[in-house]
């Protein structure tokens, strides 16, 4: 299988920096010896060196679907790379301390796509639920979601696909919850609407209106009625259904206690 | 440089994020469109010769452009080599703008500053980091400003 391996090297060796870097002791195929290698994990691509200053990695360990363990062996500080295949070969490496072991077992079993992405999910997930009110509740319930289990590396793949982002990104309606101070930090943004590269200078997701009932909503129903039909439907059924409840306990003060 | 073939092969076989028949030039002198079938799984876009179980090759999504070339065609380029272009023509213009969706945000490092956006946000609504619950505030890869877009 062919693959972009210029690319793959300059990913290796570019400045984007890494998120673990360091001395491992790897064990060869055929061989039981350990070489000393400097390897470089950057998101879930394991790279490693002949040495530190090596312009080209020696090889790449493509981390998908990986379980780390910790060793028992004769060698010290050691921890296995493993895959699920039949006959998949275990990765043995060995750090040269305690803290190198744990800190490389940590970043390496939480290196993957699905372990990102699940995390990303998440908090998606608790952002949406912030602006809009837990799904089928009332706007004004606003607690935190009761305790999100966060399933360990060894994930079991979730075939649905994110929430995609509209999109066409409505404009700001003066209520601003997101930050656009120039350097704050702001989201990826894919969408194609003009000017924007693919590098850089990306924009916000979209606004959500203000549902707070003590802030002014001027201008924020007009902004929701802009954006697509789904939108504007969900806003409405949870208007409507606050207004419901709020006439439901109206009308039961209405009527004075019940015996 | 070597790496993991068989664990290679084996996300190639994994479902796909997204995955259709394209016509595809690789970026080699004289080389023509051909019908594969391609398909992104994870930060990999994997292309088949259509009746094959094994892949003819792979490209890693980091650090790549994805451009909107002409009517129906786009192309994935890397940083590194930006004339050097892998082409495919879609059968629609939905079909394009849809895999260009795909594509932009198909890379870990998206996903990163996805999820560093994520997390500052929920900051500063609640006042509190929403990854203290999972232990891993303090993981590298998570970290605002360290890195680079």
């Amino acid at each position: 299988m062919k693959l972009n391996e210029r690319s793959l090297a300059f990913y290796a060796t570019c400045d984007s920096p890494a998120d673990n870097a360091g001395f491992l002791y790897k064990r060869g195929e055929r061989h039981t010896a350990y070489h000393r290698r400097w390897f470089v994990l950057k998101g879930n691509m394991l790279f490693y060196f002949e040495e530190r200053e090596s312009r080209e990695p020696v090889g790449v360990i493509v981390l998908e679907g990986c379980t780390v363990e910790l060793c028992d062996s004769a060698e010290e500080f050691a921890f296995a790379i493993r895959f699920g295949g039949a006959k998949s070969r275990t990765y043995m490496l060995a750090a040269e301390s305690q803290a190198a072991m744990e800190s490389w077992v940590k970043s390496l079993s939480r290196a993957s796509f699905d372990y990102m992405r699940l995390v990303v999910r998440e908090l998606e997930k608790q952002l949406e639920e912030m602006r809009w009110g837990p799904a089928g509740g009332c706007g004004g319930c606003r607690g935190s979601p009761s305790s999100w289990k966060l399933k360990p590396s060894g994930l079991e793949r979730s075939p649905e696909r994110p929430p995609a982002l509209p999109a066409v990104l409505p404009k700001e309606n003066g209520c601003a919850v997101w930050n656009n101070v120039p350097g704050a930090d702001q989201p990826p943004d894919t969408s194609g609407c003009g000017g924007h590269d693919s590098e850089g200078n990306p924009r916000p997701p979209p606004l959500p209106p203000r549902r707070r009932a003590s802030s002014s909503e001027a201008g924020s129903a007009g902004v929701a009625a802009a954006e697509s039909p789904s939108t504007f439907n969900r806003l409405h059924e949870q208007y409507g259904r606050e207004v419901a409840r709020l006439r439901q306990d109206w009308l039961e003060r209405q009527r004075g206690p019940r015996p | 440089m070597r790496y993991n073939e068989r664990e290679l092969l084996s996300l190639s076989r994994q479902p796909a994020e997204k995955a259709a028949e394209i016509l595809m030039r690789v970026p080699k002198k004289g080389s023509v469109l051909k019908k594969r079938l391609v398909k992104l799984v994870v930060n990999f876009l994997f292309y088949f010769r259509t009746d094959e179980a094994e892949p003819i090759g792979a490209l890693l999504l980091e650090h790549c452009r994805i451009t909107k070339e002409e009517e129906n065609v786009f192309s994935i380029s890397f940083v590194e080599e930006p004339e050097r272009k892998y082409c495919f023509e879609c059968d629609s213009k939905e079909q394009c703008q849809e895999w260009i969706e795909a594509l932009k945000r198909a890379s870990y490092e998206f996903m990163r500053r996805s999820l560093i956006f994520y997390r500052n946000e929920i900051q500063k609504m609640t006042g509190k980091d929403p990854l203290e619950q999972y232990g891993i505030s303090e993981e590298a890869r998570f970290q605002l400003g360290t890195h680079k877009q």
